[in-house]
Protein backbone atom coordinates (compact mmCIF):
# COMPACT_ATOMS: atom_id res chain seq x y z
CA UNK A 1 0.00 0.00 0.00
CA UNK A 2 1.29 3.39 -0.62
CA UNK A 3 1.52 6.24 1.39
CA UNK A 4 -1.62 8.19 0.12
CA UNK A 5 -3.85 4.67 0.23
CA UNK A 6 -2.88 4.22 3.94
CA UNK A 7 -3.98 7.78 5.04
CA UNK A 8 -6.83 7.66 2.92
CA UNK A 9 -8.00 3.74 5.08
CA UNK A 10 -6.94 6.16 7.93
CA UNK A 11 -8.93 8.82 7.27
CA UNK A 12 -11.71 6.33 6.72
CA UNK A 13 -11.58 4.59 9.60
CA UNK A 14 -12.14 8.21 11.32
CA UNK A 15 -14.89 8.74 9.36
CA UNK A 16 -16.50 5.41 10.50
CA UNK A 17 -16.30 6.52 14.24
CA UNK A 18 -17.74 9.29 13.99
CA UNK A 19 -20.95 7.82 11.76
CA UNK A 20 -21.05 5.66 14.77
CA UNK A 21 -21.55 7.81 17.25
CA UNK A 22 -23.34 10.25 14.97
CA UNK A 23 -25.82 7.00 15.21
CA UNK A 24 -25.32 6.40 19.25
CA UNK A 25 -26.25 9.96 19.50
CA UNK A 26 -27.21 11.76 22.78
CA UNK A 27 -29.43 9.90 25.63
CA UNK A 28 -29.80 6.20 23.28
CA UNK A 29 -27.57 3.26 24.38
CA UNK A 30 -25.08 2.17 21.97
CA UNK A 31 -22.14 -0.52 21.91
CA UNK A 32 -19.37 1.97 20.76
CA UNK A 33 -16.57 0.48 22.98
CA UNK A 34 -16.95 -2.51 20.57
CA UNK A 35 -17.74 -0.88 17.31
CA UNK A 36 -14.38 1.75 17.30
CA UNK A 37 -12.19 -0.96 18.46
CA UNK A 38 -13.12 -2.41 14.70
CA UNK A 39 -12.75 0.78 13.10
CA UNK A 40 -9.48 0.40 11.22
CA UNK A 41 -10.32 -3.28 10.97
CA UNK A 42 -13.45 -2.17 9.18
CA UNK A 43 -12.00 0.51 6.71
CA UNK A 44 -8.98 -2.11 5.70
CA UNK A 45 -11.72 -4.95 4.83
CA UNK A 46 -14.33 -2.37 2.97
CA UNK A 47 -12.41 -0.13 1.44
CA UNK A 48 -9.32 -2.41 0.49
CA UNK A 49 -9.18 -6.12 1.04
CA UNK A 50 -12.85 -7.31 0.22
CA UNK A 51 -14.29 -7.86 -3.62
CA UNK A 52 -17.48 -6.02 -3.34
CA UNK A 53 -20.22 -3.99 -4.81
CA UNK A 54 -22.98 -1.97 -3.50
CA UNK A 55 -24.53 -1.67 -6.73
CA UNK A 56 -24.56 -5.35 -6.97
CA UNK A 57 -24.99 -6.58 -3.29
CA UNK A 58 -25.88 -10.31 -3.79
CA UNK A 59 -23.67 -10.91 -6.52
CA UNK A 60 -22.89 -14.29 -6.23
CA UNK A 61 -18.86 -13.98 -6.24
CA UNK A 62 -18.55 -11.50 -3.83
CA UNK A 63 -16.76 -11.34 -0.55
CA UNK A 64 -18.67 -11.86 2.81
CA UNK A 65 -18.21 -10.65 5.78
CA UNK A 66 -19.75 -12.09 9.07
CA UNK A 67 -19.66 -9.68 12.38
CA UNK A 68 -19.89 -12.59 14.72
CA UNK A 69 -19.94 -10.18 17.64
CA UNK A 70 -23.22 -8.59 16.16
CA UNK A 71 -23.79 -6.15 18.43
CA UNK A 72 -20.95 -4.43 16.95
CA UNK A 73 -22.84 -3.75 14.15
CA UNK A 74 -22.78 -0.18 14.01
CA UNK A 75 -18.96 0.31 12.60
CA UNK A 76 -20.42 -1.77 9.72
CA UNK A 77 -23.29 0.09 9.03
CA UNK A 78 -20.74 2.84 8.86
CA UNK A 79 -18.37 1.66 6.24
CA UNK A 80 -21.95 0.53 4.13
CA UNK A 81 -23.13 3.84 4.12
CA UNK A 82 -20.05 5.26 3.14
CA UNK A 83 -19.65 2.86 0.16
CA UNK A 84 -23.62 3.68 -0.56
CA UNK A 85 -25.40 -0.03 0.34
CA UNK A 86 -28.06 2.45 1.34
CA UNK A 87 -28.91 6.30 2.46
CA UNK A 88 -27.14 8.51 4.86
CA UNK A 89 -30.42 9.29 6.21
CA UNK A 90 -31.02 5.69 7.29
CA UNK A 91 -27.94 6.50 10.27
CA UNK A 92 -29.86 8.56 11.91
CA UNK A 93 -32.69 6.36 12.11
CA UNK A 94 -31.18 3.22 13.38
CA UNK A 95 -32.87 1.26 15.76
CA UNK A 96 -36.06 3.14 15.14
CA UNK A 97 -39.32 1.50 15.10
CA UNK A 98 -39.84 2.06 11.14
CA UNK A 99 -35.57 2.34 10.11
CA UNK A 100 -33.97 -0.20 8.17
CA UNK A 101 -30.89 -0.59 10.51
CA UNK A 102 -31.97 -2.46 13.31
CA UNK A 103 -29.59 -2.96 16.83
CA UNK A 104 -28.20 -6.29 15.37
CA UNK A 105 -27.08 -7.34 11.82
CA UNK A 106 -30.66 -8.64 10.05
CA UNK A 107 -30.99 -9.57 6.64
CA UNK A 108 -32.88 -7.10 5.14
CA UNK A 109 -30.52 -4.62 5.45
CA UNK A 110 -28.44 -4.39 2.10
CA UNK A 111 -24.78 -5.37 2.36
CA UNK A 112 -25.11 -7.71 5.72
CA UNK A 113 -24.60 -11.30 5.23
CA UNK A 114 -25.91 -13.11 8.38
CA UNK A 115 -27.77 -12.29 11.36
CA UNK A 116 -26.03 -12.28 14.32
CA UNK A 117 -26.04 -11.18 17.74
CA UNK A 118 -26.27 -13.94 19.51
CA UNK A 119 -22.82 -14.84 20.13
CA UNK A 120 -20.69 -17.75 19.48
CA UNK A 121 -22.62 -18.27 15.69
CA UNK A 122 -20.85 -16.63 13.44
CA UNK A 123 -17.89 -18.34 12.73
CA UNK A 124 -20.05 -21.41 11.89
CA UNK A 125 -22.26 -19.32 9.44
CA UNK A 126 -18.74 -18.60 7.95
CA UNK A 127 -17.93 -21.72 7.66
CA UNK A 128 -20.83 -22.92 6.21
CA UNK A 129 -20.53 -19.81 3.23
CA UNK A 130 -16.73 -20.82 2.56
CA UNK A 131 -17.98 -24.60 1.65
CA UNK A 132 -21.04 -23.78 0.01
CA UNK A 133 -18.21 -21.37 -2.25
CA UNK A 134 -15.92 -23.78 -2.60
CA UNK A 135 -18.23 -26.73 -4.01
CA UNK A 136 -19.19 -24.21 -6.42
CA UNK A 137 -16.21 -23.46 -7.56
CA UNK A 138 -16.01 -19.26 -6.38
CA UNK A 139 -12.80 -17.71 -5.71
CA UNK A 140 -14.81 -15.14 -3.19
CA UNK A 141 -13.19 -15.31 0.27
CA UNK A 142 -15.63 -15.14 3.68
CA UNK A 143 -13.97 -13.28 6.65
CA UNK A 144 -15.49 -13.40 10.67
CA UNK A 145 -14.98 -11.35 13.17
CA UNK A 146 -15.35 -12.25 16.40
CA UNK A 147 -15.09 -11.01 19.78
CA UNK A 148 -12.50 -11.99 22.36
CA UNK A 149 -15.35 -12.27 25.33
CA UNK A 150 -16.71 -14.31 22.76
CA UNK A 151 -14.21 -16.51 22.98
CA UNK A 152 -16.28 -18.38 26.01
CA UNK A 153 -19.18 -19.86 23.31
CA UNK A 154 -18.11 -23.42 22.82
CA UNK A 155 -20.08 -23.23 19.64
CA UNK A 156 -17.41 -21.21 18.12
CA UNK A 157 -15.11 -23.65 18.93
CA UNK A 158 -16.96 -26.44 17.27
CA UNK A 159 -16.75 -24.31 14.17
CA UNK A 160 -13.05 -24.08 14.76
CA UNK A 161 -12.74 -27.89 14.73
CA UNK A 162 -15.15 -28.15 12.00
CA UNK A 163 -13.31 -25.66 9.58
CA UNK A 164 -9.61 -27.10 9.90
CA UNK A 165 -11.54 -30.29 9.48
CA UNK A 166 -12.67 -29.68 5.85
CA UNK A 167 -9.24 -27.85 5.73
CA UNK A 168 -11.37 -24.24 4.30
CA UNK A 169 -9.14 -21.72 3.35
CA UNK A 170 -11.22 -19.57 1.67
CA UNK A 171 -12.16 -18.14 5.08
CA UNK A 172 -10.22 -15.78 7.33
CA UNK A 173 -11.35 -15.17 11.03
CA UNK A 174 -10.59 -12.36 12.88
CA UNK A 175 -10.66 -12.03 17.13
CA UNK A 176 -10.86 -8.57 18.45
CA UNK A 177 -8.78 -8.36 21.23
CA UNK A 178 -9.81 -5.67 23.16
CA UNK A 179 -9.60 -7.36 26.30
CA UNK A 180 -12.74 -5.91 27.67
CA UNK A 181 -16.31 -7.93 27.64
CA UNK A 182 -19.70 -6.48 28.69
CA UNK A 183 -19.17 -6.84 32.57
CA UNK A 184 -15.59 -5.62 32.68
CA UNK A 185 -11.98 -6.66 31.69
CA UNK A 186 -11.75 -10.34 30.09
CA UNK A 187 -8.79 -11.48 33.06
CA UNK A 188 -11.14 -10.38 35.60
CA UNK A 189 -14.83 -11.69 33.64
CA UNK A 190 -13.71 -15.41 32.79
CA UNK A 191 -10.41 -15.91 31.69
CA UNK A 192 -9.19 -18.03 28.37
CA UNK A 193 -5.13 -18.29 28.32
CA UNK A 194 -3.22 -19.05 25.34
CA UNK A 195 -5.79 -18.32 22.68
CA UNK A 196 -3.09 -18.79 19.94
CA UNK A 197 -1.92 -22.07 21.11
CA UNK A 198 -5.65 -23.00 21.64
CA UNK A 199 -6.26 -22.27 17.95
CA UNK A 200 -3.17 -23.63 16.50
CA UNK A 201 -3.84 -26.41 18.78
CA UNK A 202 -7.55 -26.61 16.85
CA UNK A 203 -5.22 -26.40 13.13
CA UNK A 204 -5.52 -22.58 12.73
CA UNK A 205 -2.84 -20.60 11.05
CA UNK A 206 -3.09 -17.80 13.76
CA UNK A 207 -1.46 -14.42 12.88
CA UNK A 208 -1.22 -11.04 15.03
CA UNK A 209 -1.96 -7.74 13.71
CA UNK A 210 -2.11 -4.18 15.44
CA UNK A 211 -5.26 -3.24 15.42
CA UNK A 212 -5.42 0.50 14.89
CA UNK A 213 -2.76 -0.08 12.00
CA UNK A 214 -4.22 -0.25 8.87
CA UNK A 215 -0.77 -1.10 6.99
CA UNK A 216 -0.46 -4.25 9.55
CA UNK A 217 -4.26 -5.38 9.15
CA UNK A 218 -3.90 -5.28 5.47
CA UNK A 219 -0.60 -7.19 5.24
CA UNK A 220 -2.24 -10.03 7.66
CA UNK A 221 -5.48 -10.44 5.23
CA UNK A 222 -2.83 -10.45 2.77
CA UNK A 223 -0.79 -13.73 4.12
CA UNK A 224 -4.03 -15.19 5.67
CA UNK A 225 -5.18 -15.04 1.87
CA UNK A 226 -2.41 -16.92 0.72
CA UNK A 227 -2.39 -19.68 3.32
CA UNK A 228 -3.94 -23.29 1.90
CA UNK A 229 -5.62 -26.29 3.55
CA UNK A 230 -5.98 -24.88 6.83
CA UNK A 231 -8.45 -21.70 7.79
CA UNK A 232 -6.22 -18.43 9.33
CA UNK A 233 -6.90 -16.62 12.21
CA UNK A 234 -5.84 -12.85 12.83
CA UNK A 235 -5.51 -11.42 16.50
CA UNK A 236 -6.22 -7.71 16.76
CA UNK A 237 -4.36 -6.31 19.61
CA UNK A 238 -7.22 -3.16 19.68
CA UNK A 239 -8.25 -0.83 22.19
CA UNK A 240 -12.27 -1.15 23.47
CA UNK A 241 -13.13 2.33 22.59
CA UNK A 242 -10.72 3.71 20.40
CA UNK A 243 -11.10 6.91 19.92
CA UNK A 244 -12.80 8.76 22.61
CA UNK A 245 -10.51 8.91 25.66
CA UNK A 246 -13.03 8.61 28.62
CA UNK A 247 -14.46 5.76 26.50
CA UNK A 248 -11.30 3.72 26.04
CA UNK A 249 -10.62 0.56 27.76
CA UNK A 250 -13.78 0.37 30.24
CA UNK A 251 -16.35 -1.41 29.92
CA UNK A 252 -19.00 1.23 30.71
CA UNK A 253 -18.90 2.11 27.22
CA UNK A 254 -20.01 -1.05 25.92
CA UNK A 255 -22.98 -0.45 25.13
CA UNK A 256 -23.43 3.15 27.63
CA UNK A 257 -25.11 6.52 27.18
CA UNK A 258 -23.54 9.81 26.07
CA UNK A 259 -24.39 12.54 27.73
CA UNK A 260 -24.78 16.12 25.69
CA UNK A 261 -21.21 17.08 27.62
CA UNK A 262 -19.58 13.72 26.57
CA UNK A 263 -21.15 13.42 23.22
CA UNK A 264 -19.74 16.73 22.26
CA UNK A 265 -16.25 15.64 24.02
CA UNK A 266 -16.22 12.57 21.63
CA UNK A 267 -16.86 14.17 18.33
CA UNK A 268 -14.55 16.75 19.09
CA UNK A 269 -11.80 14.22 19.98
CA UNK A 270 -12.91 11.83 16.48
CA UNK A 271 -12.65 15.58 14.70
CA UNK A 272 -8.94 16.73 16.47
CA UNK A 273 -7.46 13.34 15.24
CA UNK A 274 -9.13 13.46 12.34
CA UNK A 275 -7.08 17.12 11.56
CA UNK A 276 -4.05 16.43 13.08
CA UNK A 277 -3.76 13.20 10.60
CA UNK A 278 -4.18 15.55 7.51
CA UNK A 279 -1.97 18.16 8.94
CA UNK A 280 0.98 15.52 8.89
CA UNK A 281 0.24 14.42 5.89
CA UNK B 1 -48.59 4.97 39.46
CA UNK B 2 -45.61 3.72 41.71
CA UNK B 3 -43.24 1.76 39.30
CA UNK B 4 -40.33 -0.69 40.49
CA UNK B 5 -37.49 -2.52 38.89
CA UNK B 6 -38.23 -6.36 38.73
CA UNK B 7 -35.07 -6.95 38.33
CA UNK B 8 -33.77 -5.33 40.70
CA UNK B 9 -36.09 -6.56 42.48
CA UNK B 10 -34.66 -10.34 41.25
CA UNK B 11 -31.22 -9.40 42.53
CA UNK B 12 -32.10 -7.85 45.93
CA UNK B 13 -34.03 -11.23 46.71
CA UNK B 14 -31.18 -13.39 45.53
CA UNK B 15 -28.89 -11.68 48.29
CA UNK B 16 -31.54 -11.48 50.74
CA UNK B 17 -32.66 -14.90 50.59
CA UNK B 18 -28.91 -16.10 49.99
CA UNK B 19 -27.96 -14.91 53.91
CA UNK B 20 -30.04 -17.42 55.45
CA UNK B 21 -29.79 -19.91 52.48
CA UNK B 22 -26.57 -20.62 51.96
CA UNK B 23 -26.82 -23.59 49.30
CA UNK B 24 -27.71 -20.95 47.08
CA UNK B 25 -25.36 -20.40 44.64
CA UNK B 26 -26.20 -17.95 41.57
CA UNK B 27 -24.07 -18.24 37.89
CA UNK B 28 -24.30 -15.56 35.25
CA UNK B 29 -22.85 -15.00 31.76
CA UNK B 30 -21.56 -11.69 31.27
CA UNK B 31 -24.61 -10.01 32.18
CA UNK B 32 -24.82 -9.59 35.70
CA UNK B 33 -25.12 -5.85 35.41
CA UNK B 34 -28.33 -6.19 33.60
CA UNK B 35 -29.92 -9.24 35.28
CA UNK B 36 -28.93 -7.89 38.66
CA UNK B 37 -27.06 -11.17 39.87
CA UNK B 38 -23.99 -8.27 40.53
CA UNK B 39 -25.96 -8.27 43.88
CA UNK B 40 -25.19 -11.50 44.68
CA UNK B 41 -21.70 -11.10 43.13
CA UNK B 42 -21.26 -8.30 45.79
CA UNK B 43 -22.72 -9.85 48.62
CA UNK B 44 -21.13 -13.33 48.21
CA UNK B 45 -18.53 -13.88 45.76
CA UNK B 46 -16.98 -17.14 46.90
CA UNK B 47 -21.41 -18.67 45.88
CA UNK B 48 -21.24 -16.49 42.72
CA UNK B 49 -19.85 -18.16 38.86
CA UNK B 50 -19.40 -16.06 36.30
CA UNK B 51 -19.32 -18.22 33.63
CA UNK B 52 -18.33 -16.45 30.90
CA UNK B 53 -20.54 -15.91 27.43
CA UNK B 54 -21.67 -19.72 27.60
CA UNK B 55 -25.03 -20.24 28.40
CA UNK B 56 -25.04 -24.11 27.54
CA UNK B 57 -22.68 -24.59 29.56
CA UNK B 58 -23.67 -22.45 32.60
CA UNK B 59 -26.82 -24.23 32.46
CA UNK B 60 -25.45 -27.75 32.49
CA UNK B 61 -22.70 -26.50 35.16
CA UNK B 62 -25.79 -25.55 37.32
CA UNK B 63 -27.31 -28.87 37.06
CA UNK B 64 -24.64 -30.92 38.52
CA UNK B 65 -24.90 -27.96 40.91
CA UNK B 66 -28.20 -29.00 41.91
CA UNK B 67 -27.70 -32.71 41.69
CA UNK B 68 -25.01 -31.93 44.48
CA UNK B 69 -26.88 -30.47 46.81
CA UNK B 70 -27.16 -27.14 46.05
CA UNK B 71 -29.75 -24.14 45.09
CA UNK B 72 -28.85 -22.87 41.81
CA UNK B 73 -30.13 -19.49 40.22
CA UNK B 74 -28.71 -19.10 37.18
CA UNK B 75 -29.67 -15.64 34.30
CA UNK B 76 -28.66 -14.19 31.11
CA UNK B 77 -31.12 -12.75 28.65
CA UNK B 78 -34.28 -14.94 28.71
CA UNK B 79 -33.53 -15.64 24.77
CA UNK B 80 -30.27 -16.72 25.51
CA UNK B 81 -31.90 -18.40 29.17
CA UNK B 82 -34.64 -20.83 27.40
CA UNK B 83 -33.47 -21.10 23.70
CA UNK B 84 -29.45 -21.13 23.36
CA UNK B 85 -29.68 -23.81 26.44
CA UNK B 86 -32.79 -25.74 25.31
CA UNK B 87 -31.26 -29.21 24.77
CA UNK B 88 -28.79 -29.05 28.14
CA UNK B 89 -32.32 -27.58 29.92
CA UNK B 90 -34.26 -30.22 28.65
CA UNK B 91 -31.76 -33.51 29.19
CA UNK B 92 -29.88 -32.09 32.43
CA UNK B 93 -32.31 -30.03 34.38
CA UNK B 94 -36.05 -30.97 33.24
CA UNK B 95 -35.83 -35.20 33.08
CA UNK B 96 -33.85 -35.52 36.06
CA UNK B 97 -36.23 -32.31 37.94
CA UNK B 98 -32.65 -30.61 38.76
CA UNK B 99 -33.55 -28.26 41.16
CA UNK B 100 -32.23 -25.53 39.17
CA UNK B 101 -33.99 -22.01 38.96
CA UNK B 102 -33.47 -20.31 35.70
CA UNK B 103 -34.02 -16.60 35.07
CA UNK B 104 -34.71 -15.33 31.33
CA UNK B 105 -34.06 -11.42 31.99
CA UNK B 106 -34.85 -8.22 29.71
CA UNK B 107 -38.01 -11.12 27.88
CA UNK B 108 -40.77 -10.55 25.20
CA UNK B 109 -40.12 -6.66 23.74
CA UNK B 110 -39.06 -5.35 26.72
CA UNK B 111 -35.20 -5.08 25.39
CA UNK B 112 -36.27 -2.47 22.75
CA UNK B 113 -33.41 -0.98 21.19
CA UNK B 114 -31.39 -4.53 20.18
CA UNK B 115 -33.98 -5.87 17.86
CA UNK B 116 -35.48 -9.54 17.36
CA UNK B 117 -32.43 -11.42 18.23
CA UNK B 118 -32.59 -9.73 21.74
CA UNK B 119 -36.11 -9.93 21.77
CA UNK B 120 -38.15 -13.23 23.26
CA UNK B 121 -41.45 -13.53 21.92
CA UNK B 122 -41.23 -17.52 22.93
CA UNK B 123 -39.41 -18.12 25.93
CA UNK B 124 -41.85 -18.76 28.12
CA UNK B 125 -44.07 -20.51 25.43
CA UNK B 126 -41.17 -23.40 25.17
CA UNK B 127 -40.50 -23.71 28.23
CA UNK B 128 -43.72 -24.28 28.96
CA UNK B 129 -43.77 -27.23 26.87
CA UNK B 130 -41.18 -29.03 28.67
CA UNK B 131 -42.38 -31.99 31.03
CA UNK B 132 -41.47 -31.40 34.75
CA UNK B 133 -40.84 -27.60 34.23
CA UNK B 134 -42.29 -24.91 36.36
CA UNK B 135 -42.99 -20.98 34.52
CA UNK B 136 -43.66 -17.82 36.16
CA UNK B 137 -44.14 -14.71 34.97
CA UNK B 138 -44.11 -11.67 37.82
CA UNK B 139 -46.16 -8.70 37.06
CA UNK B 140 -44.12 -6.45 39.22
CA UNK B 141 -41.54 -6.00 41.43
CA UNK B 142 -43.14 -7.01 44.57
CA UNK B 143 -44.24 -10.43 43.13
CA UNK B 144 -40.93 -10.91 41.62
CA UNK B 145 -39.66 -11.07 45.60
CA UNK B 146 -42.50 -13.08 46.55
CA UNK B 147 -41.34 -15.69 43.72
CA UNK B 148 -37.70 -16.05 44.61
CA UNK B 149 -39.02 -17.09 47.81
CA UNK B 150 -41.68 -19.36 46.62
CA UNK B 151 -38.77 -20.97 44.20
CA UNK B 152 -36.93 -21.80 47.35
CA UNK B 153 -39.03 -24.18 48.39
CA UNK B 154 -40.07 -25.63 45.32
CA UNK B 155 -39.32 -29.06 44.07
CA UNK B 156 -37.80 -29.10 40.61
CA UNK B 157 -36.90 -26.49 38.27
CA UNK B 158 -38.44 -23.21 37.65
CA UNK B 159 -38.41 -20.59 34.67
CA UNK B 160 -38.75 -17.33 35.94
CA UNK B 161 -39.48 -14.14 33.66
CA UNK B 162 -38.52 -10.66 33.87
CA UNK B 163 -39.26 -7.70 32.38
CA UNK B 164 -36.19 -5.33 31.46
CA UNK B 165 -38.44 -2.30 32.21
CA UNK B 166 -39.51 -0.58 35.68
CA UNK B 167 -43.37 -1.86 35.66
CA UNK B 168 -46.10 -0.16 38.26
CA UNK B 169 -46.97 -2.03 41.40
CA UNK B 170 -50.15 -3.87 41.64
CA UNK B 171 -49.17 -6.66 44.16
CA UNK B 172 -48.91 -6.31 47.72
CA UNK B 173 -45.91 -7.29 50.04
CA UNK B 174 -48.04 -8.69 52.77
CA UNK B 175 -50.45 -10.67 50.99
CA UNK B 176 -49.73 -14.59 50.17
CA UNK B 177 -48.31 -16.12 46.92
CA UNK B 178 -47.86 -19.81 45.65
CA UNK B 179 -47.10 -21.08 43.11
CA UNK B 180 -49.87 -22.24 40.44
CA UNK B 181 -52.30 -19.90 41.87
CA UNK B 182 -54.01 -16.75 40.25
CA UNK B 183 -54.73 -13.51 41.45
CA UNK B 184 -57.55 -11.41 41.13
CA UNK B 185 -56.27 -8.21 40.79
CA UNK B 186 -59.68 -5.88 40.31
CA UNK B 187 -63.26 -7.45 40.73
CA UNK B 188 -65.50 -6.94 37.57
CA UNK B 189 -68.84 -8.99 36.29
CA UNK B 190 -69.04 -8.51 32.09
CA UNK B 191 -65.44 -10.07 30.89
CA UNK B 192 -62.72 -11.64 32.63
CA UNK B 193 -58.95 -10.74 31.20
CA UNK B 194 -56.50 -13.25 32.26
CA UNK B 195 -53.39 -11.38 31.65
CA UNK B 196 -49.58 -12.21 32.39
CA UNK B 197 -46.47 -10.06 32.91
CA UNK B 198 -46.43 -6.78 31.61
CA UNK B 199 -50.18 -7.50 30.82
CA UNK B 200 -51.01 -6.99 33.78
CA UNK B 201 -50.44 -3.61 33.76
CA UNK B 202 -51.76 -3.32 30.04
CA UNK B 203 -55.20 -5.29 30.92
CA UNK B 204 -55.64 -2.69 34.74
CA UNK B 205 -55.89 0.55 32.10
CA UNK B 206 -57.78 -1.98 29.71
CA UNK B 207 -60.45 -2.05 32.43
CA UNK B 208 -60.31 1.89 32.89
CA UNK B 209 -61.47 2.19 29.57
CA UNK B 210 -63.75 -0.65 29.62
CA UNK B 211 -65.55 1.12 32.87
CA UNK B 212 -65.31 4.25 30.76
CA UNK B 213 -67.59 2.21 28.00
CA UNK B 214 -69.92 0.97 30.95
CA UNK B 215 -68.30 -2.55 30.64
CA UNK B 216 -67.54 -4.01 33.97
CA UNK B 217 -63.48 -5.82 33.34
CA UNK B 218 -62.28 -8.27 35.64
CA UNK B 219 -58.57 -8.68 35.57
CA UNK B 220 -56.62 -12.00 36.72
CA UNK B 221 -52.96 -12.05 37.43
CA UNK B 222 -51.84 -15.36 36.13
CA UNK B 223 -48.21 -15.22 37.12
CA UNK B 224 -47.92 -18.93 37.00
CA UNK B 225 -48.14 -19.83 32.95
CA UNK B 226 -47.41 -23.41 34.68
CA UNK B 227 -48.46 -25.10 36.76
CA UNK B 228 -51.87 -23.95 34.87
CA UNK B 229 -55.24 -24.93 37.06
CA UNK B 230 -58.17 -25.61 35.46
CA UNK B 231 -60.45 -24.98 38.44
CA UNK B 232 -59.02 -22.05 38.90
CA UNK B 233 -60.02 -20.60 35.25
CA UNK B 234 -63.42 -21.56 36.02
CA UNK B 235 -63.53 -19.90 39.33
CA UNK B 236 -63.26 -16.48 37.02
CA UNK B 237 -65.19 -17.58 34.13
CA UNK B 238 -68.28 -18.47 35.94
CA UNK B 239 -70.64 -15.76 35.16
CA UNK B 240 -68.94 -13.87 32.68
CA UNK B 241 -69.88 -12.82 29.45
CA UNK B 242 -66.50 -13.17 27.70
CA UNK B 243 -62.94 -13.99 28.23
CA UNK B 244 -59.70 -12.52 26.81
CA UNK B 245 -56.05 -13.51 27.13
CA UNK B 246 -53.27 -11.21 27.45
CA UNK B 247 -49.54 -11.80 27.00
CA UNK B 248 -46.26 -10.36 25.70
CA UNK B 249 -45.28 -13.18 23.72
CA UNK B 250 -46.55 -15.48 20.47
CA UNK B 251 -49.80 -16.31 20.45
CA UNK B 252 -49.11 -19.52 19.31
CA UNK B 253 -48.47 -22.08 22.71
CA UNK B 254 -48.76 -19.66 24.99
CA UNK B 255 -51.49 -18.20 27.68
CA UNK B 256 -54.08 -17.64 25.30
CA UNK B 257 -53.65 -21.19 23.72
CA UNK B 258 -53.06 -23.01 26.98
CA UNK B 259 -56.47 -21.61 28.47
CA UNK B 260 -58.15 -22.62 25.86
CA UNK B 261 -57.20 -25.95 25.59
CA UNK B 262 -58.00 -26.14 29.13
CA UNK B 263 -61.49 -24.98 28.72
CA UNK B 264 -62.61 -25.53 25.54
CA UNK B 265 -65.93 -27.91 25.51
CA UNK B 266 -67.09 -26.72 28.82
CA UNK B 267 -67.20 -23.08 28.94
CA UNK B 268 -68.96 -21.67 25.81
CA UNK B 269 -68.32 -18.07 26.03
CA UNK B 270 -66.77 -15.87 23.25
CA UNK B 271 -62.75 -16.09 23.19
CA UNK B 272 -60.56 -13.30 22.60
CA UNK B 273 -56.78 -13.77 22.22
CA UNK B 274 -54.07 -10.15 22.66
CA UNK B 275 -50.34 -11.55 21.61
CA UNK B 276 -48.13 -11.16 19.80
CA UNK B 277 -48.54 -12.28 15.93
CA UNK B 278 -46.80 -15.26 15.18
CA UNK B 279 -43.79 -12.61 14.57
CA UNK B 280 -40.00 -11.91 15.98
CA UNK B 281 -39.91 -8.31 17.37
CA UNK B 282 -37.60 -5.10 15.57
CA UNK B 283 -35.43 -2.76 17.23
CA UNK B 284 -37.02 0.85 19.01
CA UNK B 285 -36.53 3.74 21.00
CA UNK B 286 -38.94 2.97 23.67
CA UNK B 287 -40.86 -0.20 24.87
CA UNK B 288 -44.03 1.18 25.00
CA UNK B 289 -43.42 1.98 20.63
CA UNK B 290 -43.15 -1.80 20.30
CA UNK B 291 -46.12 -2.50 22.66
CA UNK B 292 -47.78 -0.12 20.25
CA UNK B 293 -46.81 -1.77 17.21
CA UNK B 294 -47.38 -5.30 18.15
CA UNK B 295 -50.82 -4.79 19.59
CA UNK B 296 -50.57 -5.26 23.21
CA UNK B 297 -51.54 -1.72 24.58
CA UNK B 298 -55.16 -1.43 26.48
CA UNK B 299 -56.49 -0.36 23.77
CA UNK B 300 -56.25 -3.56 21.90
CA UNK B 301 -57.05 -5.32 25.11
CA UNK B 302 -60.42 -2.92 25.36
CA UNK B 303 -61.14 -3.89 22.51
CA UNK B 304 -60.76 -7.44 22.23
CA UNK B 305 -62.68 -7.10 25.29
CA UNK B 306 -65.67 -5.24 23.67
CA UNK B 307 -65.39 -7.49 20.16
CA UNK B 308 -65.64 -10.77 22.52
CA UNK B 309 -68.30 -8.96 24.22
CA UNK B 310 -70.34 -8.01 20.66
CA UNK B 311 -70.11 -11.80 19.00
CA UNK B 312 -72.08 -13.41 22.61
CA UNK B 313 -74.55 -10.16 22.09
CA UNK B 314 -74.81 -11.83 18.09
CA UNK B 315 -74.64 -15.42 18.30
CA UNK B 316 -77.76 -14.71 21.12
C1 LIG C 1 -25.28 -15.69 23.26
C2 LIG C 1 -25.14 -14.31 23.81
N1 LIG C 1 -24.96 -14.14 25.13
C3 LIG C 1 -24.86 -12.89 25.64
C4 LIG C 1 -24.95 -11.79 24.84
C5 LIG C 1 -24.89 -10.39 25.43
N2 LIG C 1 -23.63 -9.72 25.05
C6 LIG C 1 -23.58 -8.85 24.03
S1 LIG C 1 -22.04 -8.25 23.77
C7 LIG C 1 -21.43 -9.13 25.06
C8 LIG C 1 -19.96 -9.05 25.39
C9 LIG C 1 -19.11 -9.36 24.21
O1 LIG C 1 -17.77 -9.22 24.51
P1 LIG C 1 -16.69 -9.30 23.37
O2 LIG C 1 -16.88 -10.54 22.58
O3 LIG C 1 -15.36 -9.14 24.00
O4 LIG C 1 -17.05 -8.10 22.41
P2 LIG C 1 -16.44 -6.61 22.39
O5 LIG C 1 -15.78 -6.35 23.68
O6 LIG C 1 -15.46 -6.62 21.29
O7 LIG C 1 -17.58 -5.72 22.11
C10 LIG C 1 -22.43 -9.87 25.69
C11 LIG C 1 -22.25 -10.74 26.85
C12 LIG C 1 -25.15 -12.01 23.46
N3 LIG C 1 -25.27 -11.00 22.60
N4 LIG C 1 -25.22 -13.27 22.97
Amino acid sequence: MDDQKIRHLQATAQQLRRNVLEMIGIGKAGHWGGSSSLAETMAVLYFHAMRVDAREPCNPARDRLVLSKGHAVLIQYAALCELGYFPREELKRVKSLDGLLQGHPDLTIPGIEAVTGSLGQGLSIGVGMALALRLEKRPAHVFVIMGDGEQSEGQLWEAAMAASNFEVDNLTAFIDLNRIQATGHTDEVFRIPDLVQKWNSFGWEVLNARGHDVTSIAENIDKARSIKGKPALIILETIKGKGVSFAENTATYHNGVFDDARFAQAMHEIALATDMREEVA
Amino acid sequence: METKSLRLAYGEALVEEGRANTDIVVLEADLGKSTMSCLFKDAYPERYFEMGIAEQNMASTAAGMALAGKVPFYSTFAVFAAGRAYDQIRCAIAIPEANVRICGSSCGLSDFGDGKTHQSVEDANIMCSIPNMTVLNPCDAVETRKMVRAMLSHKGPVYIRINRNELPVYTAADTDYEIGRMYRIRKGSDVVIFATGSMVWKSMLAADLLEAAGISAEVVNVSSLKPLRKEEILKYTLGKKAIVTAEEANRIGGLGCAIAGLIIGEVHLPFAQVAIDDQFGTSAYGYDELLERYGLTERHIAEAACGAIAKRAIRH
